[in-house]
């Protein structure tokens, strides 16, 4: 019973929230409603018993990506109220399309029949005796330990491939290059003049 | 009144609908794309966790934690192609991004 209310309460705050997020004016204001929406999801999944991935979910995915979101729409500079223009115009197509794909699958999940013999020989059911991310680790790191270090080598791809893109050298800013300041000799740096008595230099 | 796995699927279906409405109402501007597509994303993790959850087969989270990564990886590039194109245009309209004349 309290599991069935807790489920609506995130479902309809999570659907709600997604909605926002769509026709919201202000992109700031759609970025965190994707927060509220995250937030719920990650309830969502610790009714279904994955704790591991909704604190993954919280974590990583509110605390690292949603944060960078936030901060591109703040940090350009986009006049967002002209980019709204059309809005209204493709509100009926969108609509149409929408709707006609949600029927389909709901009409699909709707009917949705789990043959009781594919559950009797899932090849990995959960140890009953710990929990979800001693049971999550227990097969991570070692039948899928490919896939969890392929998921590692496109996380360092990503993160080199944004610092590349990002990266640039103002012209008018000068910059200390180490290697020159290493490789500099006493000929190239120290002038040593025969100054006579009295004269100074001119 | 139990919850089944599809309420859950439901649920899914309708996050990933609203996705979708949302690229085509908000066709020019990036940002909102790409949040589109981060909210197709959660409506197939759902889809992968309830199904693990209700067939007690863990592979289903271990995929999920996949697509988890490879969406944070997308994001990253997708925003940093974004302040690039800013930086370089001045405009994140997506009618504008024609420079390769495709």
């Amino acid at each position: 019973m309290l599991t069935a209310l807790f489920f609506y309460l995130f479902a309809a705050i999570c659907v709600g929230s997604g909605l926002m997020v769509v026709v919201a004016k202000n992109p700031v204001h759609a970025v965190l409603f994707l927060i509220l929406t995250f937030f719920n999801a990650a309830g969502l999944f610790v009714l279904l018993g994955a704790e591991f991935l909704a604190m993954i979910l919280v974590v990583v995915y509110v605390g690292a990506v949603m944060v960078l979101f936030l901060f591109v729409v703040m940090m350009l500079d986009v006049d967002f109220a002209e980019l709204r223009a059309g809005f209204i115009k493709y509100l009926p197509i969108g609509a149409t399309v929408g709707l006609l794909l949600l029927v389909e699958l709901i009409l699909i999940a709707g009917a949705w029949v789990t043959a009781p013999e594919i559950i009797a020989q899932v090849p990995t059911p959960p140890a009953a005796d710990i929990s979800n991310t001693e049971a999550l680790g227990l097969i991570l790191y070692t039948r899928y330990v490919y896939l969890f270090e392929g998921a590692g080598l496109i996380l360092l791809v990503a993160m080199i491939g944004a610092i590349v893109l990002t990266l640039h050298h103002k012209r008018d800013v000068k910059r200390q290059n180490v290697g020159l300041q290493v490789t500099r000799t006493r000929e190239q740096s120290v002038e040593l003049v025969e100054v006579e008595s009295g004269r100074g230099l001119s | 009144m139990t919850i089944g796995l599809s309420h859950y699927l439901t649920v899914a279906a309708i996050l990933f609908t609203l996705g979708i409405f949302g690229i085509f109402l908000n066709r020019k501007n990036v940002i909102v794309i790409l949040m589109s597509v981060e909210l197709m994303l959660l409506a197939v993790n759902l889809n992968l966790v309830a199904f693990s959850s209700f067939h007690v087969d863990l592979v289903g989270q271990i995929f999920a934690m996949i697509v988890l990564t490879v969406a944070a990886a997308e994001a990253a590039i997708g925003l940093a192609i974004v302040v690039v194109y800013f930086r370089n245009r001045g405009t994140i309209d997506v009618a504008e991004i024609d420079l390769l004349k495709g």
